[in-house]
């Protein structure tokens, strides 16, 4: 167990290597901040300064290195485009959207998987037919349609939910949340619905065709043969065996929620690190960029190692096949 | 359901103190940067700041000066200038503003790091006569100073001190700076709060020192990127004023009876530049020769755009074609010479034979995508106007932060570019974008590098000349020298549209700044 997780820990730190190189490298050509920074009156003198402190001029090792050691360190320097530290933009900006992405999360598994099993075990009922036609949709409508349909429904249209913002939000710390308000919560149901819808047309066809694999294999007859309640056949049983493969897609998905919710929050102005991102890339902000690349990748990779885990305390195999070496 | 919750909401509001106050609810495209008056020479930034730092002059509802924290001004030789200051007036933490508050401003403005560097370049030195006087000295004559010192806030060089602010933050010594998310202004309203990216918040300062016309107590501004959620925020009535409005959403806007769209001309000019200089083009079919060396082939250029198309089409009516490279409201703006050459492809196409080129040739031409209001349908339309007489353009349009590095490295044969000059006034634009390009910076967005040295010696003489009929008199001399050559092709002035609830009465300048100070809710 301890090696099988150093092991997975320097795969990590090969991963995050060679994320923290792409993206260096994609910086060079992403585009020059320089003219961003001193506007339209500076001179060329004043450029060519400005690029020296900045160590534009530097050769690309010098500059990678010099980023590399800085990253470990947690300190990416201060924003070209706020001027202030990129370690506390990112921390300010953390909240918000893991608040957003276990909201979709709690929406999108809550729901995907009662609805799976639903549509599996009442195939070809009116309701699971709907469901399926349904999750089609949300699997194949783009998230920011969604988003922009649902802000004309229900803020422009009947004026129940805001259309944009946090709200209100309360001061834990350094820890904002929406959480306790009334307003907060307002604010969150249509972003979090519209990057839920996805996931959870995911899950919802993923269970469900897992499901009616299970369901067909011999040691389901077995039990239906030992008499068991179907609750227990279908629950106990099936479902369990079919959470493997769910585990390792939610996984993904939910560090997918984290990172790449740009597009919601760019609909819903919602004060996330997409948004931070995207404002980064038109501005050419690079410290924001790979602090942001570099979170990222920790993020998954983190993820990914939380999900092997998973996969000891989920499938009982695994367990057996290190203890006695053979099945 | 869809009862309980307007009553829940009404619920809320009584519950939060439906006090008297008056909240008016702005956004905006982008945020403002930082609440440092001096870290950013950009206009949502320093329009943002006015309301909360003012400078020595400001701008009237004409856009004519008036006084702020100067009362008085007067050129004493012709390079001083003197500002009689304002008495009485407090800081926001009630620190009185004195003459060494102006002279620290200037300081620090001209300090690393500061954006304003431009504005304080011609200033030799700042001199305190006493408390409430002080005496400005210009390298050279200056006539327009007061001009560039409007969006100059002035700074308390107390609470400055205080809190480590000496200096605009300094990207390059990564060091972060109090002034950024704190402020201590003159101005009539103060900060009250300020998270980046999310909201601002100022509050009325109720000891200013002069009347204010709006009744409003407090201002939260929020930026929404979204077009389609901007709009949609402004419908539902969650904001009361928004700015940009995104052209194709005006009718709809104005057709809903509850919001005004406010349009009008901005003072940016957009205009086509050509590589006046080499001696081929870096992308062009024709070799060994420069096309645009010669004046038919630009003025074919110039007749071939239909510009009344690419108003109606393109900018949906929210522009006005211009023949100057200054709009109405910059000082000098001639409107009798804002006449442009008529839309004419057969005399074009007569233009380029007589050139030498019957069938047209290839050109490249660089363009942004995301910098002015629909600046890549206005190539696109050029281009395809252009292709009516023969010439094949090949567009390439861009991001601004590619495109910027590579215009400014005048790597381009033909480009699109917009400019509002700085201080207001035309000598800025014949400054920078006409006159022939110099190492000490004149013409530095002259990218084609255009060139008359006649203009160039009436722009030296412009910057000097102090007498407003002489002056006048040049720059209408200049202007002609630069159409007849035509220089660069004049495309319009886009408009500005903010839209805002029909309860909110707005003053917007062609400057777009927004003072808040002017605005007042039924």
């Amino acid at each position: 167990m301890l090696a099988f997780i150093l092991r997975r820990l320097a795969q990590a730190v090969i991963v995050m290597l060679a994320v923290a190189f792409i993206a260096f490298m994609l910086f060079q050509y992403v585009g020059d901040p320089v003219t961003n920074l001193l506007g339209q009156d500076a001179t060329p003198q004043q450029r060519l300064q400005l690029r020296a402190d900045l160590g534009l001029d530097q050769p690309f090792p010098v500059q990678f290195a010099r980023f590399v050691v800085n990253a470990v360190q947690g300190e990416f320097g201060l924003s070209l485009r706020q001027g202030r530290k990129v370690s506390a933009l990112i921390v300010e900006r953390l909240p918000a959207p893991l608040e957003l992405a276990s909201c979709a999360g709690v929406i999108a598994l809550g729901l995907g998987i009662p609805m799976g099993v639903f549509a599996a075990l009442r195939r070809g009922t009116f309701l699971s037919q709907a469901m399926m036609t349904l999750s089609l949709l949300g699997v194949s409508l783009p998230t920011f349609l969604i988003g922009i349909l649902l802000i004309l429904l229900f803020a422009v249209t009947l004026k129940w939910l805001p259309s944009f913002g946090r709200g209100e939000v309360v001061a834990l710390g350094s820890w904002t949340t929406g959480l306790l308000t009334v307003d907060g919560w307002k604010h969150l149901i249509l972003p979090a619905v519209t990057l839920a819808l996805f996931q959870l047309a995911l899950i919802l066809r993923l269970v469900r065709s897992e499901m009616l694999e299970v369901l067909r294999s011999d040691y389901i007859r077995f039990a239906r043969a030992r008499g068991l309640p179907d609750r227990i056949v279908y629950f106990g049983h099936a479902l369990k065996n079919t959470l493997v493969p769910v585990m390792t897609i939610t996984g993904l998905q939910l560090g997918s929620l984290i990172a790449f919710a740009i597009i919601t929050e760019q609909v819903f102005q919602w004060p996330g690190m997409g948004l931070l991102f995207i404002q980064a890339v038109t501005f050419a902000d690079v410290p924001v960029m790979a602090a942001y690349l570099c979170l990222i990748s920790l993020i998954f990779v983190a993820i990914n190692l939380v999900v092997d885990l998973l996969y000891f305390a989920v499938d009982p195999r695994l367990r057996i096949e290190r203890a006695a070496g053979a099945h | 359901m869809n009862f309980r919750l307007p009553l829940l909401a009404a619920a809320l509001a009584l519950a939060c103190g439906a006090s008297n106050a008056v909240t008016l609810r702005v956004a905006n495209v982008g945020d403002v940067q930082s609440m440092d008056p001096h870290s950013l020479n950009e206009t949502l930034q320093l329009s943002f700041t006015a309301s909360i730092y003012e400078g020595l002059v400001t701008r009237a509802k004409d856009m004519a000066l008036a006084p702020a924290l100067a009362t008085k001004w007067t050129q004493t030789s012709p390079t001083v200038w003197r500002f009689d200051l304002r008495k009485g007036v407090k800081f926001h933490d009630g620190t009185p503003f004195t003459a060494d508050d102006v002279l620290f401003t200037f300081k620090r403005a001209a300090a690393d790091g500061s954006d304003m560097k431009g504005y304080v370049a011609p200033i030799k030195d700042v001199r305190k006569v006493n408390d409430f006087t002080i005496d400005i000295e210009t390298t050279m004559p200056f006539p327009i100073l007061p001009d560039t010192l409007t969006t100059l806030g002035m700074m308390s060089e107390k609470w400055c001190v205080e809190n480590k602010a000496e200096r605009p933050v300094d990207r390059r010594k990564g060091i972060e700076n109090t002034a950024s998310f704190k402020a201590n202004g003159t101005g009539p309203f103060r900060l009250k709060e300020r998270q980046p990216g999310t909201r601002t918040v100022i509050v009325r300062n109720f000891n200013y020192w002069d009347k204010v016309e709006s009744n409003v107590d407090e201002v939260v501004f929020t930026p929404i990127g979204n077009d389609a959620t901007r709009v949609a925020a402004l419908l539902s009535g969650e904001i009361d004023v928004m700015e940009p409005v995104p052209l194709q959403d005006i009718d709809r806007i104005k057709a809903s009876g509850a919001f005004n769209v406010l349009q009008g001309p901005e003072l940016r000019t957009i205009f086509l530049g050509m590589d006046q200089k080499r001696d081929e083009l870096l992308s062009s079919s024709v070799k060994g020769k420069n096309p645009f060396k010669d004046k038919r082939v630009r003025q074919a250029f110039y007749q071939a755009i239909d510009i009344d198309a690419i108003k109606s089409r393109v900018m949906r009516n929210a522009a006005a074609p211009t023949a100057l490279m200054v709009g109405p409201g910059v000082r000098g703006f001639m409107p009798d010479m804002n006449k442009r050459l008529p839309y004419d492809p057969e005399a074009a196409k007569k233009l380029l034979a007589d050139a030498g080129y019957p069938n047209g040739f290839e050109v490249g031409m660089n363009c942004p995508n995301d910098r002015y209001v629909n600046d890549g349908p206005i190539c696109q339309a050029v281009a395809a106007n252009l292709a009516r007489i023969g010439v094949k353009v090949n567009l390439q349009t861009e991001t601004k932060v590619s495109y910027f590095p590579k215009i400014l490295s005048r790597n381009t044969s033909f480009y699109l570019l917009g400019w509002t000059p700085s201080t207001v006034d035309s000598h800025d634009a014949l400054l920078n974008l006409m006159a022939t390009p110099t190492d000490k910076g004149q013409g530095q967005f002259n990218l084609g590098a255009y060139s008359n040295p006649k203009l160039d010696e009436l722009t030296q003489k412009i910057q000097v000349e102090t007498d407003d009929p002489k002056r006048n008199a040049m720059l209408r001399e200049a202007f002609k020298l630069h159409q007849d050559d035509i220089g660069h092709i004049p495309l319009h002035q886009q408009a500005l549209a903010w839209s805002s609830s029909k309860k909110v009465s707005l003053v917007q300048l062609p400057s777009n700044y927004m003072f808040f100070k002017w605005v007042v809710v039924k």
